[in-house]
């Protein structure tokens, strides 16, 4: 059984810092940041840190972003999509480099993560890969990849990243503006995503408000209970 | 804490009015939620004020709209780090509906539940003398239902987690019990002014 809303455990944090080793962009609108932390804390798949940046005269911005590295992996990984005047995001993808230290503060969230041991279905869209990849790597890494069922959306295979890997270990790939000769193209459908649901208990949902607010609807559609259901919005909305 | 090299901030001005570490998002008004966005149908809706008090009490949609109404026009924060400014909310005030219940003199704290199983926690201090409504008219309108629609707890002097929404329940206590953002890490109050985010803040 998994856990309900009203029995997830709390864990303090503190601010450290976090150094950026690796730097490439995956795709045309991210940036891939791979960083070893200060202090680093064990995380489960689904947490997030915050990243924090300071100007000279101590003005700050501080985002979330979900960790994509699985626990074993030595840095902590995140993907983070270039928003057009996006105050954060612009300077990671942009500005910052490889060598600079950043204030960060995590792993936050004990809500949206995977125990590794229930079976779940993740439907997730554009960056909110991000969570998904997570799962699926610890998934891989216990042996366990057959209790988690990830269905990824993006616009086209250029636009997702992480979209061979996740193809690599079994994910429904759907794309909404690319037609496969084998999937029209189009978001995921009742009858498609209705197999994968077969003895799954919790389902996770991530992306941008618009395509959470689709996914609720197509997992109620196929009669997921709504408790079942845990949820994490991205990106700009509206 | 180190200065970030090339940075230098782009969503200032408005100080004064931001709290530490926030940035106001302008017309946006990010959604946030943890669970899938329920139908709350107005004709099944109720609120219940509970717990330590005289008088259990629970209005129906249309006896809540038959007390006095009352709006708040201001700003609101999410731990998030956005903060929106001069929103405006009509609902009724906290007050009234305490008024109609009649807190017994132990109570000190409320548990606030939602009807998805949500809950958040704050001191009785948090919710009375004009500082907390429930809420169901957004900037003129029905409030939506990813915001919380049919209606939500408004606490606009603390982070947005915990003016819940789809609130269906006020549960007066004697002693503090963490809520559910509280359980998974953040502040027990959580004041942006203070930047009460986390747990250890
Ligand atoms: C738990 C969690 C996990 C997350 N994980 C990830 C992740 O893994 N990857 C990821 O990419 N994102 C993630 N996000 C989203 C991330 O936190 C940021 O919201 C995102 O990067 C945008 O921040 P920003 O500073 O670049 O943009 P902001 O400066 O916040 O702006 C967002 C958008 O709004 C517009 N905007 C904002 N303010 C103004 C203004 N005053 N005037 C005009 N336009 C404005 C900008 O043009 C921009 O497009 C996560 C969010 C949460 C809550």
């Amino acid at each position: 059984m998994s856990e309900s809303i009203d029995d997830v455990r709390a864990l303090e944090t503190t601010w450290t810092t976090g150094r950026i080793i690796e730097k490439d962009h995956p795709t045309p609108t991210t940036v891939r940041l791979r960083m070893h932390v200060e202090d680093r804390r064990r995380h489960r798949p689904g947490q997030h840190y915050l990243i924090r940046l300071r100007a000279p005269d101590d003005y700050t911005a501080q985002r979330s972003y979900s960790i994509a590295s699985d626990e074993d992996d030595p840095l902590v990984e995140f993907l983070i999509e270039r928003l057009p005047d996006g105050e954060v995001s612009e300077f990671l993808a942009d500005v910052a480099e490889v060598g600079d230290v950043l204030e960060m503060r995590g792993p936050i969230g004990r809500w949206f993560t995977w125990d590794t041991t229930t079976p779940a279905l993740c439907l997730v869209g554009g960056t909110g890969v991000v969570p998904a990849v997570a799962m699926a790597r610890a998934a891989r890494r216990l042996g366990r990849s057959s209790l988690l069922r990830v269905v990824a959306v993006g616009r086209s295979p250029e636009e997702l990243a992480y979209a061979e890997e996740l193809a690599r270990a079994g994910a429904t790939l759907a794309w909404t503006r690319t037609d496969t000769g084998e999937r029209p193209a189009g978001p995921p459908t009742v009858d498609e995503l209705t197999p994968l649901l077969t003895g799954t208990e919790l389902a996770f949902v991530c992306g941008s408000a618009r395509f959470a607010a689709f996914a609720e609807g197509l997992l109620l559609d196929c009669g997921v209970q709504p408790g079942a259901i845990r949820v994490e919005r991205f990106g700009p909305s509206g | 804490m180190p200065v970030t090299r090339g940075f230098l901030g782009r969503r200032r001005g408005h100080e004064g009015r931001l709290p530490p570490g926030q940035y106001d998002t302008g017309a946006g008004w990010p959604v946030l939620t943890a669970e899938a966005t329920p139908v709350v149908d107005t004709a099944s809706w109720s609120l219940s004020v509970d717990g330590l008090v005289e008088r259990p009490t629970t209005w129906s949609w249309d006896e809540i709209h038959q007390l006095p109404a009352s709006t708040y026009v201001g700003d609101i924060h999410c731990v998030t780090a956005w903060s929106k400014f001069d929103v405006t909310f009509k609902g009724v005030s906290v007050d009234e509906l305490l008024d109609a219940a009649g807190p017994l003199p132990d109570a000190a704290y409320v548990m606030v539940h939602s009807s998805t199983g949500y809950t958040t926690n704050l001191p009785l201090s948090d919710l009375v003398d004009g500082k907390a409504w429930v809420v169901w008219e957004y900037d003129g309108k029905p409030l939506s239902r990813q915001h919380g629609g049919p209606a939500r707890l408004l606490v606009p002097h603390l982070y947005f987690w915990k003016s819940a929404k789809w609130v269906s329940r006020l549960e007066l206590m004697a002693h503090d019990r963490p809520g559910f953002w509280e359980r998974n890490g953040y502040h027990d109050r959580g004041d942006p002014w203070l930047e009460q985010r986390y747990q250890g803040d």
